[in-house]
């Protein structure tokens, strides 16, 4: 007889224990070509704790942080706004929809260069490029999400009394929820992928401006504290929208 | 004064429909799929663009938006708000109108009382409530703000046979006790016979017919609503004895059949095509309203077969599933026994008192047999 098999949370720590465990193994032993390009996890570790220490790395992460904050924050709120009233009313979907199709496909790095030559490099520049990055995904999945809420139970709201105003706050951003939360998710680590590569290509300041440093200092063991800080970012981003969608939806759901 | 009343209505799929329900009244409007039967409900409650008039009460209401009408609208599936518990739903119709949160809840726990779902009110649509609660939330919360008229379109559609039944009777019931005029979609003539105090018949947009079921059932008035009725076995009756307070037997012309009974002379009475059974062997149980007769014809139309058989002087028609029949194995020139259940069986009634011959015997079931 087939037991159902128990999945113990501890189990998806395995595999990254053993990965650390083998990597920290292959740098010990030189298998690969030196401490030089593959510092061993430990290492890695206490590089990580001196940055730390020294204050370099919780500065440049909190240059960061708040490029990050600000500019996904105004770009999916303006997107939340815009998106509903697109979504909701028919004839600003029409108007708009042509020109933002057009631009949606341009990649937000794309815009680099021109913003660049815009708004110069400045902190507007990080956060302008993850404002675009967040305002789309965030528009098109409110649309969606308002578009997608079944007609007959905006009639029944209607017949029962309900303004536009009462069904949109009460019915329809409610029921637009799930898929909102789903854009936020996607773009909450989109944002600091974003972010790094701006960095990296023209700010002096934040994390991808000190992997920047890093490598030309041939420092990997600092650029693998930068991987580690972003992987975590994303990842922490991501689940905390992820669980505030589940937190306002899942009672109903 | 009618409570509900169309004239001369046209929009994209609507002609000319001019059609009143009085208070009260719980009027069926049946109709095959596309005939614009959810369109008249849709102008009903101005939620679809039209020309003419309707009026609640007397009172033109063309110029009201939807939420200002006071119609209850119970659409296919309910569509009960997700994110709203039982309670909050029964509510939303108060709250949007501002009242007091006193007399919401007041309100509300005398419905939830009414409807028998208070043990449901912190529950949410999706997360247990059975077809027949979700029914019962969806009509509290329509007629939570005092609607003049309720519109139902097809609410049992996607539920299975009998738990719809069940449904329909406790949905009758509730009207009954809430006294609103209601209009009610189906294309279902069985669903409309059981349900409506009339029928109103829609074809491609237009009233062809409106009535009570007998009488469009006896006589429709064109091609069209006879197509959708069907075309039932019509026998004229040549006396009748009366054998309870609601039931009698008819005398036809070669056989006899009991059939229900409401005081009044029976005039004719008819089967539906599709309510007669067939069998090769003889049924079991009293031999009553079960005749014997000789198979005429047998046609084929995919995936139905239609067969004449011969009973008594009268020639019947009945509509059998192509599957169905083949397990029979019945043809042509073969005896047959047919089954008449009672409750199909539609009876025309008239005030004038016919061929009524009294008698307190019991049926004469030698009658019954026809020996071809």
């Amino acid at each position: 007889m087939n037991r159902p098999q128990k999945i113990r949370p501890w189990w998806g720590i395995l595999p990254v224990a053993i990965f650390l465990a083998l990597w920290e193994g292959a740098a010990r032993l030189n298998l690969m070509p030196g401490q030089l390009f593959l510092p061993p996890f430990s290492v890695v570790m206490q590089e990580f704790y001196y940055l730390i220490a020294s204050g370099v790395l919780v500065d440049n992460f909190l240059s960061s942080l708040v490029r990050v904050v600000i500019g996904f924050c105004a770009g999916s709120i303006v997107g939340l706004i815009i998106g509903t009233f697109m979504g909701w009313k028919e004839i600003l979907n029409k108007t708009f929809n042509p020109i933002i199709s057009l631009v949606y496909p341009i990649p937000a790095l794309g815009w680099l260069p021109l913003l660049m030559l815009w708004i110069g490099v400045n902190e507007m520049l990080p956060i302008t490029i993850i404002f675009i990055c967040s305002f789309f995904p965030v528009l098109y999945n409110t649309i969606t999400g308002i578009r997608e809420v079944n007609k007959e139970v905006i009639n029944t709201a209607r017949t029962l009394g309900a303004s536009e105003r009462h069904i949109l706050i009460r019915v329809v951003l409610p029921l637009a929820l799930p898929n909102i939360f789903t854009g936020l998710q996607l773009e909450a680590g989109m944002a600091w992928r974003v972010v790094i590569a701006a960095e990296m290509v023209a700010i002096p300041t934040g994390i991808g401006a000190l992997m920047m440093r890093a490598e030309s200092l041939i420092r990997v063991d600092i650029i693998i504290v930068c991987l580690i800080v972003l992987s975590l970012m994303c990842l922490l981003f991501e689940r905390s929208f992820a669980y505030l969608g589940q937190r306002f939806t899942s009672k109903w759901k | 004064m009618p409570s509900v009343e169309l004239r001369n209505i046209n929009n994209y799929i609507c002609r000319d429909v001019t059609l009143t329900a009085q208070h009260g009244e719980l009027l069926a409007l049946m109709g095959p799929t596309g005939a614009g039967k959810t369109t008249l409900l849709n102008v009903i409650a101005g939620l679809v663009p039209y020309e003419g008039m309707v009026l609640f009460d007397g009172v033109p209401v063309d110029k009201l938006s939807p939420r200002k009408r006071r119609v209850a609208y119970l659409f296919q599936n309910f569509c009960l708000f997700p994110h709203m518990n039982v309670y909050e739903n029964v509510a939303f119709g108060l709250q949007v109108q501002g009242l007091k949160k006193a007399d919401i809840e007041l309100r509300v726990r005398e419905l939830l009382c009414l409807f028998r779902i208070e043990h449901l009110s912190e529950r949410y649509p999706n997360k247990g409530l059975s077809g027949g609660e979700k029914q019962r939330v969806a009509l509290a919360r329509a007629v939570a703000p005092w609607p003049k008229v309720l519109l139902l379109d097809e609410p049992f559609n996607s539920l299975d046979f009998e738990t719809a039944k069940y449904l329909r009777v406790e949905l009758v019931k509730l009207q009954r006790t809430l006294k609103i005029t209601t209009l009610y979609v189906t294309h279902n003539q069985r669903e409309a016979s059981e349900i409506g105090d009339r029928i109103a018949i829609i074809h491609q947009g237009r009233l062809e017919q409106v009535g009570k079921h007998s009488q469009v059932f006896f006589g429709p008035k064109n091609n069209n609503v006879s197509s959708l009725l069907g075309s039932p076995n019509i026998f004229h009756c040549k006396t009748f004895f009366p054998l309870t307070a609601s039931l009698a037997e008819v005398e036809l012309n070669g056989f006899s059949l009991v059939v229900p009974y409401d005081g009044l002379s029976i005039e004719k009475i008819a089967i539906s095509q599709w309510n007669i059974y067939i069998s090769r062997e003889k049924p079991p149980g009293p031999q009553i309203d079960r005749l014997r007769g000789l198979i005429l014809e047998i046609a084929y139309h995919s995936p139905i077969v239609r067969v004449s058989v011969s009973c008594g002087k009268e020639q019947m028609v009945l509509e059998v599933q192509e599957q169905l029949w083949d397990e029979t194995g019945l043809h042509e020139g073969d005896d047959a026994f047919l089954i008449l259940p009672l409750r199909w069986i539609k009876v025309k009634s008239c005030e004038r008192d016919l061929h009524c011959m009294r008698s307190i015997t019991g049926p004469s079931t030698t009658n019954h047999s026809v020996k071809i």
